[in-house]
């Protein structure tokens, strides 16, 4: 069922590819404007390069939320997602799976290219990958609780990231100083497993907060 | 089936009260009343989907009722048959092509069940919808307005699709504006 549900996503995402390439197209031009407006100042980039790479891709994950329930809502798929009488963790968990696919692996991807272009200090980019890799997942499961809730709101963009903004601040903590830390030669493995620690929690909890917002999403 | 003095409220009034019956295999309930009278309502109560404000709905079998509302259910950037097989592997029905294949073809979309359902009329969407009833096998059908974007065989469709689950043993709660046109059907009026 998991599989199910992930493979349909990834078709309807795979036929309406320029619609899932948002965000990446947001995170790779949020970094040109950053490398842009920095310069090319050695000394100021550095550790600010992996700092920003981290908080384009939070606000990339968060933009990629809004979308993850909004239209299932509306053409009714998600009524038969939630009637099938089969636990809906399990399908909620095969679309944050195909989500994370299509919105959050594309940044872990392309994260070492958005490194170079900061200029961010060599060490700090295997770190950075690594960061966000596990990061971005929590990021996908904190963002679909918000579209969870906001999914029956109409244009709940704004509220949704009311909502996330605050729930991400430790992924953010943890995964942008894992790779400061990394920067400066120092091990980065304690935020590298806060960062797991908290990958675990949302995904044990994440598709069960969501399976309950989307009941309540249905009644209007 | 049984619904037990029901009430149920949307935006701060109450819809109906009171709604009190039972439904055993074989039977077909039509839910009538003007717009706005909580048909919908009541169909969503007793699919789950809505939080009733008093009373109850006891669903005798397992499984859950197969519910048809008035979203298509179908995503539009996939064909009929991908979205009938999304639908059944969520019921735990895997490599159920054939049955698929079958009942696209007797909903009438066997040449159209390659299309994206966004190129598809509304009149085809709903019967793309409704093949849901034939390659389900859920003994609760809740319909609502079924007929709706149907031309004239796809009413007759409706009507013998009800009718074939009401002979298997089956049960139909259909909300509607007009008569079903299958003999022996209850009646439920709703006040406005």
């Amino acid at each position: 069922m998991v599989l199910a549900q992930a493979g349909r996503d990834l078709r309807i995402a795979f036929r309406s590819r320029g619609e899932a390439a948002h965000p990446l197209a947001f995170f790779a031009l949020a970094v040109t404007l950053f490398g842009l407006g920095l310069g090319s100042d050695l000394k100021t980039l550095g550790a600010v390069s992996v700092v920003a790479v981290w908080v384009i891709a939070l606000l990339a994950c968060m933009l990629a939320a809004e979308s993850l329930f909004r239209r299932d809502f509306e053409d009714g798929t998600l009524e038969q997602m939630l009637l099938h009488g089969r636990p809906v963790f399990l399908a909620v968990l095969g679309k944050l799976a195909a989500h994370w696919c299509v919105s959050g692996l594309p940044l872990v991807v392309f994260a070492p290219l958005a490194g170079f272009m900061l200029q961010a200090p060599g060490p700090a980019l295997p770190v950075l990958v690594l960061s966000l890799a596990v990061g971005t997942p929590t990021l996908t499961a904190i963002g679909a609780i918000a579209a969870a809730l906001t999914a029956g709101l109409g244009r709940g963009g704004l509220l949704l990231a009311l909502i996330a903004l605050p729930l991400y601040v430790p992924v953010l903590v943890f995964g942008a100083s894992a790779s400061v830390v990394a920067a400066s030669g120092s091990s980065a493995v304690p935020q590298l497993l806060w960062l797991l620690a908290m990958l675990g929690a949302a995904l044990t909890f994440a598709p069960f907060a969501v399976g309950l917002a989307l009941r309540l999403s249905q009644e209007y | 089936m049984s619904v037990r003095d029901l009430a149920c409220a949307a935006g701060g009034r109450r819809l109906f009260q009171g709604i009190d019956f039972d439904l055993a295999s074989g039977e077909l309930l039509e839910v009538r009343g003007p717009n706005g009278s909580g048909k919908t309502t009541l169909l969503r109560c007793i699919a789950g989907l809505f939080t009733e404000e008093s009373g109850g709905v006891e669903i005798a079998t397992d499984e859950r009722p197969l519910y048809l509302g008035h979203k298509p259910g179908l995503s539009p950037m996939l064909t009929p048959l991908e979205n009938l097989r999304w639908f059944l592997a969520l019921r735990g029905r895997k490599h159920a092509r054939e049955d698929c294949l079958s009942a696209l073809r007797e909903v009438g979309l066997e040449d159209s069940r390659l299309m994206p359902c966004r190129s598809l009329s509304a009149g085809q969407q709903r019967r793309a919808a409704l093949a849901r009833l034939r390659a389900g096998s859920a003994q609760l059908w809740l319909l609502d307005e079924p007929f709706a974007a149907l031309d004239a065989s796809g009413r007759d469709m409706v009507r013998s699709l009800v009718r074939k689950q009401c002979i298997e043993g089956g049960a139909v709660v259909c909300a509607t504006h007009e008569a079903l046109g299958v003999a022996g059907a209850r009646r439920l009026e709703l006040a406005a």
